[in-house]
């Protein structure tokens, strides 16, 4: 196991260098001088370009200049922010925590309600519990995150008052301690929410398909015949076999969940660095820009590796090569 | 890197008798997909007729701001006191566009990619799997922002950068075919005959992964429509352009006045993509009757 995961680890290089090498061929694309993409538009001394210019090789070949770029990225150094006057790396270090708990609120409430629905979905197919959980999923995969995230707050937020429209903690009340986490919760359900929404669409489908497929099997016949109640079958029984593709899923998907939240956040000005990207595009503050994209990747990359560590525990029949 | 995920794949329900239709006739009897298309097509009508629908223009100051919807405005004003109604219609032709040139982008370069890992299979197929895997993971939302921002928004950065992003799951699907199909005797056939390696790929194999990239082209422009909206809705839009995802942006400031800001053109956009999510299923069903999921 230990040299599966080492192994695991080590593949990860190459793809973060991949991601390296994907940003630097976007920004030599870029109209104009690269010193452009490295600075931002916020402006920038000639001095401290002509520094940059230096630093960076951008007066040597290309393949050179390719190396110097991987070679900062490697030591994380990822640029400086002339609008908010801060590294890069620091800037986004700084950011992350929201964003994570965001992304785990609204992941947990996205499997658990997904597979619950997904498996009431497989108890009965077409029924009008499966019939309803259908529409559900193929609602949430058509709706805008943004939209339903503006809807949210339109409804919950500006009309009826319950929540907080938007930020991480309110304004004023240095509340700390158990109040203060209460606080963050309030903040936290909306986005959380929204976020969810979108992405449980996902996990209905593919629980309800992965169940009526396990529930064919010999061993969950064997089960009923045993005479083992209907709710030990499904959930003992076929829902540990029937998790594995949603396990295997999430990897795969967390890219694109991503995604979704940079949207959320924009929408409830959740302090994570999907906000951060939005404000450095309003500035056209490209070492953000670039850099966010970077490290989110690497990121999703490790959360990948994670999920596929967690799918080997999981199941047995996987070899740890 | 991950592995391969499992196809959501219902299996037949038992004791149903095979049914022997056309596909046409498959997709006529599934009634959400029918409900898909006829909304689909009122759209495309309403982007084709845009100008005569329109009862203003969507771009200049018409009327007093915010008004709320009523006669004369059925989708009431913006805060600079544009119809929304016409920012909905004109905003039909940007999405669709863009929808419809971003998937076909991806398609044909998922096929181009699929073909030669499949065809080739061996180290090709190797290398552009780790290629596609990488692209499949990776987030590409956010890769589409710094190409769009990178580039300067307009219709065609927007548009490439959709499609350049949107293949992997095409590509997989035409390998998958082209793995199945390679050593098949009437591959082998073409072969001996002389047929030339692009003969065989693109008349002999391809046409079998036909139904599987229809299905994922059909699913790929919703896709690419909610794409768009968020760049958008992120200030990447084309700035020359009305779109969904711009009006949707501009209401976030008039949230408490306007309720009928972000409620419409957002409902565009949920409606355009539900349809062609619609669609896209009830074509799934229609070609692979096999994997039926919906009762017929």
């Amino acid at each position: 196991m230990a040299r599966y995961i080492a192994r695991r680890l080590l593949l990860i290089v190459p793809l973060a260098c991949a991601v390296v090498v994907v940003n630097f061929v976007i920004v030599h694309l870029a109209p104009g001088d690269p010193v452009n993409i490295l600075v931002g538009e916020y402006g920038a001394t000639p001095q401290f370009q002509a520094e940059l210019r230096h630093r960076y090789g951008l007066d040597r070949p290309l393949v050179t200049q390719l190396g110097i770029y991987l070679q900062h990225a490697a030591r994380g150094d990822l640029g400086y922010s002339l609008y908010f006057n801060e590294s890069v790396v620091g800037l986004i270090a700084s950011r992350l925590p929201a964003t994570l708990l965001l992304m785990t609120s609204q992941l947990a409430i996205a499997l658990g309600l997904g597979v619950t629905l997904g498996v009431a979905a497989a108890r009965r197919p077409y029924s009008l519990t499966d019939n309803c959980a259908s529409v559900v999923a193929l609602v949430g995969y058509s709706m805008p995150v943004f939209w339903s995230g503006l809807l949210l707050i339109l409804l919950l937020s500006t009309t009826l008052g319950w929540f907080p429209s938007g930020g991480m903690t309110t304004v004023r009340t240095a509340a700390t301690g158990l109040a203060g986490a209460e606080d963050v919760l309030r903040h936290l359900v909306l986005p959380a929410i929204t976020l969810a929404l979108v992405n449980l669409a996902l996990y209905v489908r593919l629980t309800r398909a992965s169940m009526l497929e396990v529930l064919t099997f010999d061993y969950v016949r064997t089960a009923r015949a045993k005479g083992l109640a209907d709710r030990a079958v499904l959930v003992r029984h076929a829902l540990r076999n029937a998790l594995l593709p949603v396990v295997t899923v999430t990897g795969v998907d967390l890219g694109r969940m991503v995604g979704g939240a940079v949207l959320t956040e924009t929408v409830f000005a959740w302090p994570g660095v999907g906000t951060l990207m939005y404000t450095a595009l309003q500035t056209r503050d490209y070492p953000v820009i670039v850099g966010s994209f970077m490290l989110v990747s690497v990121a999703v990359l490790l959360a990948n590796l994670l999920v596929d560590i967690l799918y080997a525990v999981l199941d047995p029949r996987i070899q740890y090569r | 890197m991950a592995t391969t995920p499992t196809a959501p794949v219902a299996p037949r329900p038992p004791h149903q008798p095979r049914r022997r239709a056309s596909v046409a006739g498959r997709f006529m009897r599934n009634r959400a997909a029918d409900a898909g298309a006829v909304m689909l097509l009122v759209l495309l009508a309403a982007a084709a007729l845009a100008g005569s629908l329109a009862t203003g223009s969507a771009q200049s100051i018409e009327s007093a701001p915010l008004a709320p919807p009523g006669p004369g405005h059925v989708f009431g004003t913006d805060d600079l006191g544009r119809d929304i109604w016409s920012g909905v219609v004109y905003g039909a032709r940007v999405s669709l566009l863009v929808g419809v040139l971003a998937a076909v982008t991806s398609a044909v370069l998922g096929v181009l990619v699929g073909a030669a890992a499949g065809y080739y299979a061996g180290w090709p197929d190797d290398l552009l799997m780790r290629v596609t895997e990488f692209f499949l993971v990776i987030p590409t939302f956010l890769l589409a922002m710094v190409l769009v921002a990178v580039l300067r928004p307009s219709l065609w950065t927007i548009i490439a950068a959709i499609g350049v992003l949107g293949w992997p799951g095409t590509a997989r699907l035409v390998r998958a075919e082209f793995l199945a199909l390679r050593e098949r005797e009437f591959v082998m056939a073409a072969r001996a005959i002389g047929h030339g390696t692009a003969r065989i790929i693109f008349r002999q194999i391809l046409p079998n992964a036909a139904p599987p990239v229809i299905v994922s082209t059909s699913l790929g422009v919703g896709a690419a429509i909610l794409t768009e909206a968020g760049l958008s809705f992120l200030g990447l839009g084309d700035p020359n352009l009305v779109s969904w995802g711009l009006m949707l942006r501009n209401s976030r400031e008039f949230l408490r006045q306007a309720w009928w800001m972000p409620t419409f053109p957002g409902l565009a956009i949920f409606v355009t993509v539900l349809s062609l999510n619609l669609v896209g299923d009830g074509l799934n069903d229609a070609l692979n009757p096999r994997l039926r999921r919906t009762a017929g």
